[in-house]
C-alpha cells in the first residue's frame, strides 16, 4: 500500500526552519499549559478539599465535624480555619454529635513504589489504635499497587493497627512493619497484597514514620484539640 | 485480521467508519495495547481512558493538520510528541478539575497516553499529510474505535472478573469473581477473544459484500 508523497516533503529544510518550528511550537505549548493550570487551579484545589474533607468522615466514622490544626514551633497545635496544604502534614480532629473529641486525622506521605503517596490515617487516642486509612494520592501501579487503596482485605489491618506508645514518649512501642499475606501476628503488623510488596511495606514505613513522630506528641498535647471542640 | 481496505476511505462518513470498524486501532491495527491490557479491568476504567485518548486524539490530529506546513520533516516526530504531551498535560488538570475519583482511578495512565501509538501513529500516518477538517475526523472515527474497543475489554473483563458492570452486580451474591480476568493476563486472554470474534464478523461481512457484487455484475 503505497502512500502518495507529501507535498510537503519538498519543503526545504534548513536548521533555521527547524529550530523555527520547534521553538515556535515549544512556545505555543508552554503556553497553553501555563494558562489551563492556572485556571484549573481553583478548582483543583476545591476537589482537593473537599475529598480530604470526606476522607477525614472515612477514617473517624463516628465524627459528624471536624477542625484542622497545625502543630506550632512550640509544639502547641493551633486551630487553623482554613486547611491549606503545607509543608507540616496536617493534623484533624473529628468531633462527635455531642462535640467530643472521637479521634484525630493525620496526614503521611512516603515514596511508593512509583512515587509519592499521600495518605490519611485515624487515631483513636483511647484505644491506642490506628482505626482507618485513607489513600489521597497515589501513582501505583493499576491492578496491583494501587490494591492498598481498595483491597477490602488489607484494609481491614487498619481497623485496629496498634500504635501504643513507648513508655518513655520517644515514639511507638513496637514498629508498624509489613509481613507476608496471612503471616502476621500482632496487631501492630499489616498483612501485605502478593504482588504489591514495595507498595505494602511503603504504607508501613509511612505510618511508622508519621505515627512515632506524631502520636506521642498528640497525646501530650491532647487538650489543644478538645478545648476548641463546639457542640 | 481483516482483508485490507482496497481502496482508502473517500468520504467523509467513510473516513469516520474507517476507525470505527476497518482499520480499528485496536482490533486491526493493533496500536495502543499498554492501555489496552492496562487500564480495561473495569467497564468505567475503560470507558473513561477511552475517552481521555479520544479527547487527546482529536485534538492532537487538529493540531498536527495546523502546523504541518511549517514542520520540517526531519523534526515531525519531535514536534508531534511535543504536542501530544502538552494536550495530555492539559487533559490531566481537565480531568482533576472535572472528577478526583476518575483521576484516581487513572491514576498513572493519563501520562501513558502520551507513548500511545494511537495517537503518534495517527499523527503521522494522516494528520500530517491531511487538512484539518478531515484530520479531525479521522481523530474522531479512530479515537471512538478505539473507545469503543476499551469497552468492549472492560465490559467483558468486569462481567466476569468482578460479576459486577460499572460498579452494579450482575449475578448473584455468591459469584466468585474470575479473578485473572481483572489481572493483565486476563487482558491478554480477552484481547485475543475479541480479536478473533472482530475477524470473522468482518470476514464474513465482506465475503457476502463481495458475493453481492458477483451477483449483480
Amino acid at each position: 500500500m503505497t502512500q502518495p508523497l507529501r507535498a510537503d516533503s519538498a519543503t526545504p529544510s534548513t536548521p533555521g526552519l527547524m529550530y523555527r518550528a520547534m521553538v515556535g511550537v515549544g512556545l505555543g505549548c508552554a503556553a497553553l499549559i501555563v494558562t489551563v493550570f492556572q485556571v484549573t487551579r481553583p478548582v483543583i484545589a476545591r476537589n482537593e478539599a473537599a475529598a480530604l474533607e470526606r476522607a477525614i468522615f472515612d477514617v473517624l466514622p463516628a465524627a459528624r465535624t471536624s477542625a484542622a490544626f497545625r502543630a506550632t514551633a512550640e509544639g502547641r497545635f493551633e486551630r487553623q480555619a482554613h486547611a491549606a496544604a503545607g509543608d507540616e502534614p496536617r493534623v484533624f480532629a473529628g468531633y462527635g454529635e455531642d462535640g467530643r473529641l472521637v479521634g484525630l486525622a493525620v496526614e503521611a506521605r512516603g515514596m511508593g513504589y512509583q512515587d509519592v503517596i499521600r495518605l490519611l490515617y485515624g487515631y483513636d487516642v483511647n484505644r491506642q489504635a490506628i482505626v482507618g486509612i485513607r489513600v489521597l494520592e497515589s501513582k501505583e501501579t493499576p491492578g496491583l499497587g494501587d490494591r492498598i487503596a481498595s483491597d477490602p482485605e488489607f484494609l481491614r489491618n487498619f481497623e485496629r493497627l496498634d500504635v501504643t506508645v513507648a513508655p518513655d514518649d520517644s515514639g511507638l512501642a513496637q514498629t508498624i512493619i509489613a509481613v507476608k499475606r496471612g503471616a502476621k501476628k500482632h496487631d501492630w503488623e499489616i498483612d501485605g497484597i502478593t504482588g504489591a510488596t514495595i507498595s505494602c511495606k511503603a504504607v508501613a514505613n509511612m505510618l511508622q514514620a508519621s505515627a512515632s513522630q506524631w502520636v506521642p506528641r498528640i497525646r501530650q498535647r491532647i487538650g489543644d484539640f478538645e478545648e476548641t471542640a463546639e457542640p | 485480521m481483516n482483508a485490507s481496505p482496497s481502496t482508502p476511505p473517500t468520504g467523509s462518513s467513510d473516513l469516520f467508519l474507517e476507525g470505527l470498524w476497518r482499520n480499528n486501532p485496536v482490533f486491526v491495527q493493533a496500536l495502543g495495547m499498554c492501555p489496552t491490557l492496562a487500564v480495561s479491568n473495569s467497564a468505567r476504567n475503560a470507558l473513561a481512558m477511552g475517552l481521555a485518548t479520544l479527547a487527546v486524539l482529536v485534538l492532537s490530529n487538529v493540531v498536527v493538520a495546523s502546523i504541518r506546513r511549517i514542520v520540517p520533516k526531519q523534526v515531525r516526530i519531535a514536534t508531534y510528541i511535543l504536542v501530544i504531551a502538552t494536550l495530555v498535560t492539559v487533559v490531566d488538570y481537565a480531568i482533576r478539575a472535572i472528577s478526583l475519583a476518575v483521576h484516581e482511578a487513572l491514576g498513572a495512565f493519563i501520562s501513558l497516553i502520551v507513548v500511545n501509538c494511537v495517537i503518534l501513529g495517527r499523527a503521522e500516518a494522516f494528520a500530517s499529510k491531511h487538512g484539518v477538517g478531515k484530520s479531525m475526523l479521522d481523530g474522531l472515527g479512530m479515537g471512538l474505535g478505539f473507545c469503543w474497543a476499551l469497552f468492549c475489554l472492560g465490559a467483558t473483563r468486569e462481567i466476569v472478573g468482578s460479576g459486577s458492570f460499572f460498579g452494579l452486580p450482575v449475578f448473584h451474591d455468591g459469584y466468585q469473581g474470575w479473578v485473572m480476568m481483572i489481572l493483565p493476563s486476563g487482558g491478554f486472554f480477552t484481547l485475543a477473544a475479541w480479536v478473533l470474534i472482530f475477524g470473522a464478523v468482518g470476514r464474513r461481512a465482506s465475503r457476502r459484500a463481495a458475493l453481492q457484487q458477483g451477483g449483480t455484475r
